[in-house]
């Protein structure tokens, strides 16, 4: 169940997070720290994501070709 | 004939015979035609949820944002991944509903959740008026791209008639598989060519990408950073639209639609994680446009759209500017495909059906959808040629549409959904109403709310409309609730 709170996150960072960012030094990677900012919770996201994937029981089921919720 | 014209017609020609091809091996029955028969694979779907990152209005309008605007350009990299993480609960429910009553479009699914009829034909109204001129800006892009890469051989208005008619045909013929296949040719070819102009532009001009951002915040203080105020560009415009947008992202008609393709549910939580790093791709747009901004100066108004073909033909040959304008010409046909496909079916299978002959048999509804294609085409061909400036406002006025949708959708898929069909009903069409009247008067919260505290007046305005949206919703839902609180989650029989 609390798996899903790591979905938080995201809206957490992107949201709330820039307006502490927004800034164009120091450049990260060549790109303002803004932008650089939204660019890693983009990739912090996906990996998130892939956690949560693990995490889900939903999933687990679904060797079998059929996920737990699937109902006839 | 130049060469890059003669590579953009021959992609062009490939793309008809990919989209005709698509039919082979099916019969082209309404659940075909509409979802692919629910038989696509990851692939497929992650392509078609993909394809609707990369239409012109991001190849172009994601350069010509950055171009123009600077710094507001970020948020379509950050609306969309927050999209991504709200498919992967919303999705596989709504997937497996569409499965179970073999839904075929996003008002079926309203009116069966709701059981009402009406409500059905609302939201398919909205879809359309929402749609018409999504369609317009795709071929408005393929207009700009053929007129400026054919170095004038064609004019606008030649291109955007034979690429309406490229895209009719193969709809007509192979329905949303033509697009499926395209897809796949339209994002391998900008994959490529996104990537490599996003790297190689900044380091011919500017010698390496922290040189590029360095020149322009030398000559340009504040255009890399949000602003603290201004409507469309402060910090508080960004965190509204991203949520906004981000909300209302599946609620596109053909979006929802494409949903219903998926051959099991488990690739919408697969997409969900590859889907974010995907359309990072983005980025390298943002940088052909930032790239534009000191070696391309001057453009102005709707003509910053331009800014990444300007740049690619003064920087490369003609070939290669064909080669570009060949994946732009897919950015505007294969998500046009897309929205025909959905609208036609729309106009066939909930407004005809729906409204006028409620005993219409699949095979006639079929009919239909593919006799309303052409019209479909043709009206979106001339709002193109005649619209004029209104058609931006149009765009976004159809989106903050589509995000109206979004409170019935969530509730209608709660176990127990409190949620009736007259408060769904009066809730969007209150939204959908001040989002008219907010956009056509062009109104913004500052001038409606203006005791507000300065920083929120720059909220999006689709902000007002949502809210109200929802509390006629809980209010007629509240004073509508059913003696026995069976909840209408329950599957209605066919």
């Amino acid at each position: 169940m609390s798996f899903r709170l790591l979905a938080v996150l995201p809206f957490i960072g992107i949201l709330l997070g820039v307006p502490f960012v927004n800034r164009v030094e120091p450049l990260v990677l060549g790109m303002p720290l803004v932008l650089a900012w939204i660019v890693m919770w983009v990739v912090l996201t996906a990996a998130i994501m892939a956690l949560v994937y693990r995490l889900d029981p939903a999933n687990r089921a679904a060797a079998e070709g059929r996920t737990a919720e699937d109902r006839p | 004939m130049s060469s890059a014209l003669i590579i953009i017609i021959a992609v062009t020609l490939f793309a008809l015979y990919l989209g005709i091809r698509a039919r082979r091996g099916h019969d082209m029955n309404l659940e075909q035609w509409t979802v692919g028969g629910r038989s696509f694979g990851t692939a497929f779907v992650f392509l078609l949820m993909a394809g609707e990152i990369y239409t012109t209005f991001t190849f172009l309008g994601g350069s010509g944002f950055a171009y123009g605007k600077g710094a507001p350009v970020y948020y379509i990299l950050a609306y969309a991944t927050l999209a991504y993480v709200l498919s992967y609960w919303l999705l596989p429910p709504v997937w497996r509903y569409a499965k179970a009553h073999r839904l075929v479009s996003q008002p079926h699914f309203f009116a069966r959740k709701y059981d009402s009829d009406a409500l059905g034909v609302m939201v398919a109204i909205v879809d359309v008026a929402a749609l018409i001129p999504y369609l317009v800006l795709q071929l408005k892009g393929l207009g700009i791209i053929v007129a400026t890469t054919s170095y004038g051989a064609i004019s606008s208005t030649a291109a955007i008639w034979i690429g309406a008619a490229v895209v009719t045909v193969y709809v007509m013929a192979s329905g949303v598989r033509g697009s499926a296949w395209n897809s796949v040719v339209k994002d391998l070819l900008i994959l490529g060519v996104v990537l490599f102009l996003g790297i190689y532009l900044p380091i011919h001009h500017y010698g390496s990408l922290g040189n590029m951002f360095h020149a322009i915040d030398t000559a340009r203080p504040g255009f890399l950073t949000f602003p603290d105020k201004g409507a469309s560009s402060s910090v508080v415009w960004f965190q509204s639209t991203v949520l906004l947008t981000a909300l209302g992202f599946f609620m596109w008609p053909h979006t929802f639609g494409s949903v219903f393709t998926a051959k099991d549910e488990r690739i919408f939580r697969r997409n969900a994680m590859v889907l974010p790093i995907y359309q990072l791709i983005l980025l390298f747009v943002f940088f052909v446009g930032f790239a534009a901004t000191l070696t391309v100066p001057g453009l102005t108004g709707g003509n910053i759209d331009l800014s990444l073909f300007r740049l690619t033909i003064q920087t490369f040959d003609p070939w290669f500017v064909g080669v570009v304008g060949a994946a732009g010409v897919l950015t505007a046909l294969v998500p046009g495909s897309m929205i025909l496909t959905t609208a036609s079916t729309l106009i066939a299978n909930d407004i005809y059906r729906g409204l006028l002959q409620r005993d219409a048999s699949d095979a006639r509804v079929t009919k239909l959808a593919r006799f309303m294609v052409p019209v479909v085409a043709v009206v979106a061909v001339l709002f193109t040629l005649h619209g004029g400036e209104t058609i931006v406002a149009l765009l976004l006025m159809g989106y903050n549409f589509v995000t109206q949708l979004f409170p019935a959708v969530v509730c209608s898929l709660a176990a127990r959904n409190r949620a009736t069909k007259q408060g769904a009903f009066c809730g969007i069409a209150v939204g959908v109403l001040v989002v008219a009247t907010t956009t056509i008067m062009h109104l913004s919260v500052g001038q409606l709310l203006p005791f507000l505290p300065d920083a929120l007046k720059d909220v999006n305005i689709g902000f007002v409309a949502l809210t109200l949206n929802v509390i006629v919703f809980a209010i007629v839902s509240a004073l509508t609730q059913p003696h026995a609180q069976a909840g209408q989650s329950r599957a209605q029989p066919r």
